[in-house]
């Protein structure tokens, strides 16, 4: 090998671009040798939010606080088999939605152990024109600042995922704009039935139509299923559009149409920029604990241990006032859901027989419940002062849910 | 989501601070709060010509 020793190669006279080896050459830079950029670059899949975390929460299916498997009756329904995920089903058909383990595959292989996964289990093959059923995720709009949107130098997404089913074809992941009501559509194909596949799908930037910088709905991405023709009878758009509601799912597999069907996603990533299969940069894989207190900003479930104590308050009369702090902040102020285990025990072990519960004061850190007891609850009238709110069997307990 | 039952909470101070509300089957205390999507749903339920029932 000979060896060429200069300090700098140029372009021939007139030309501006230096070409090194032919397509289908490797050029090698040994170890311990650096390429030092002070340009601009471009093909590298060099992120442009390096060492930063995945903006899609829980994009890995690891967090399922509110259980693992949900039952979706053939009427308009949604449920969140994973934190921050959920199915929506519109009358076209059942099914049931779960979070998935991964013991084999691609997908395992790339490091992912749970998926969202959905299984039709009553057919509908010839849905009503509004049906519609989707995969989807909300972005809070002042997280999708980064994308420029509205501006002259806003900038393209790519959204990047691992998908299987069992039908092969073209589906569609349709992103939409929850403030201006406008949508921009990508479209995949499964090529091998059951396998996992790696998906990276281009999004157009949008010099139309700002988010506003608050906690409400920004980018919502869409993975459609199946739908009627109110939802299906349009085109994709490549572009951004004013919402078109039957180009939002043009493409979708028709999982509805046989309970044989099924469909399973994980490994979400979302990126400014366009980027190819080659160049997008690795997936951002978090802790569990990071991702759950990510999640905790849009719902959290107390007691699923069970005897879970959550409050603690005074008691006077047949009424008992506590203090609830939530986990984390939340998004907005909570919707709160006191569930039947929620019971009042009284420094002396007393539990009080509760017949009304109520909440109040519910703020994005905290909230106030409202406990009162029959009147003959066995020594609970001379056991005025201090009490505890419990949780007492797993399973239920308390919610709270500030989800877009 | 779908709301079937919906009635106002008292504060002590007797103000309606939140809703009691059947949202999907279960029973939610919904603060009265536009950004809360539970009380976005209930809006529109009223919108759709429901009441929500005064507190006892």
């Amino acid at each position: 090998m000979s060896t060429l020793e200069v300090n700098k190669i140029t372009p021939v006279s007139g030309g501006t671009t230096v070409q090194v080896g032919e397509s289908g050459d490797t050029i090698n830079i040994p170890a311990g040798a650096t390429i030092a950029n002070a340009g601009t670059s471009t093909g590298f899949g060099d992120s442009l939010r390096p060492n930063a975390q995945n903006l899609i929460i829980n994009s890995d299916m690891a967090v399922a606080q509110r259980g693992t498997s949900f039952s979706h009756p053939d009427t308009n329904n949604d449920a969140y088999p994973v934190d921050r995920f959920s199915f929506l089903t519109g009358s076209i058909g059942a099914y049931t939605s779960t979070q998935e383990t991964l013991s084999s595959g691609a997908a395992y292989d790339a490091g992912f152990r749970k998926a969202a996964r959905i299984d039709c289990t009553t057919a509908q093959a010839s849905p009503a024109a509004g049906d519609y059923f989707l995969f989807q995720y909300k972005m809070e709009a002042q997280d999708c600042m980064l994308f420029k949107k509205g501006t002259s130098n806003a900038e393209k997404m790519t959204v990047a995922f691992w998908v299987k089913s069992n039908k092969t074809g073209t589906s569609q992941l349709t992103v939409k704009d929850g403030d201006n009501d406008r949508i921009c559509a990508g479209t995949y194909a499964i090529s091998s039935a059951n396998t996992w596949e790696h998906k990276v799908i281009n999004i157009a930037a949008d010099t139309t139509g700002a988010f506003n910088n608050d906690n409400g709905a920004g980018f919502i991405f869409e993975w459609w299923l199946g739908g009627g023709s109110s939802y299906t009878s349009g085109t994709a758009p490549t572009a951004w559009e004013a919402r078109t509601d039957a180009d939002r799912g043009a493409n979708n597999l028709s999982i509805n149409d046989n309970t044989a069907n099924d469909w399973a996603i994980t490994g979400i990533q979302v990126e400014v920029g366009e980027y190819t299969s080659s160049t997008i940069p690795p997936f951002q894989h978090e802790s569990f604990g990071d991702n759950l207190i990510r999640c905790y900003r849009y719902y959290e479930h107390t007691g699923s241990e069970g005897n879970t104590m959550v409050a603690s308050g005074q008691t006077t009369g047949n009424t008992t006032m506590v203090c609830h702090l939530h986990y984390h902040p939340k998004r907005a102020a909570p919707s709160i859901t006191l569930g039947t285990a929620l019971t009042t025990n009284q420094h002396n072990g007393v539990a009080g027989n509760v017949t009304t519960k109520s909440t109040s004061n519910i703020r994005t850190t905290d909230c106030e419940f409202r406990i009162t007891h029959d009147a003959g609850t066995a020594n609970f009238a001379i056991a005025q002062g201090m009490s505890n709110v419990v949780i007492n069997n797993t399973g239920q307990g308390l919610e709270i849910n500030a989800e877009l | 989501m779908i709301v079937t039952k919906a009635k106002y909470c008292k504060d002590r101070d007797g103000n309606n601070v939140s809703v009691n509300a059947t949202i999907d089957g279960k029973d939610w205390s919904v603060p009265m709060v536009e950004d809360n999507t539970h009380y976005q749903a209930i809006l529109q339920w009223v919108a759709d010509g429901n009441t929500i029932q005064e507190a006892d």
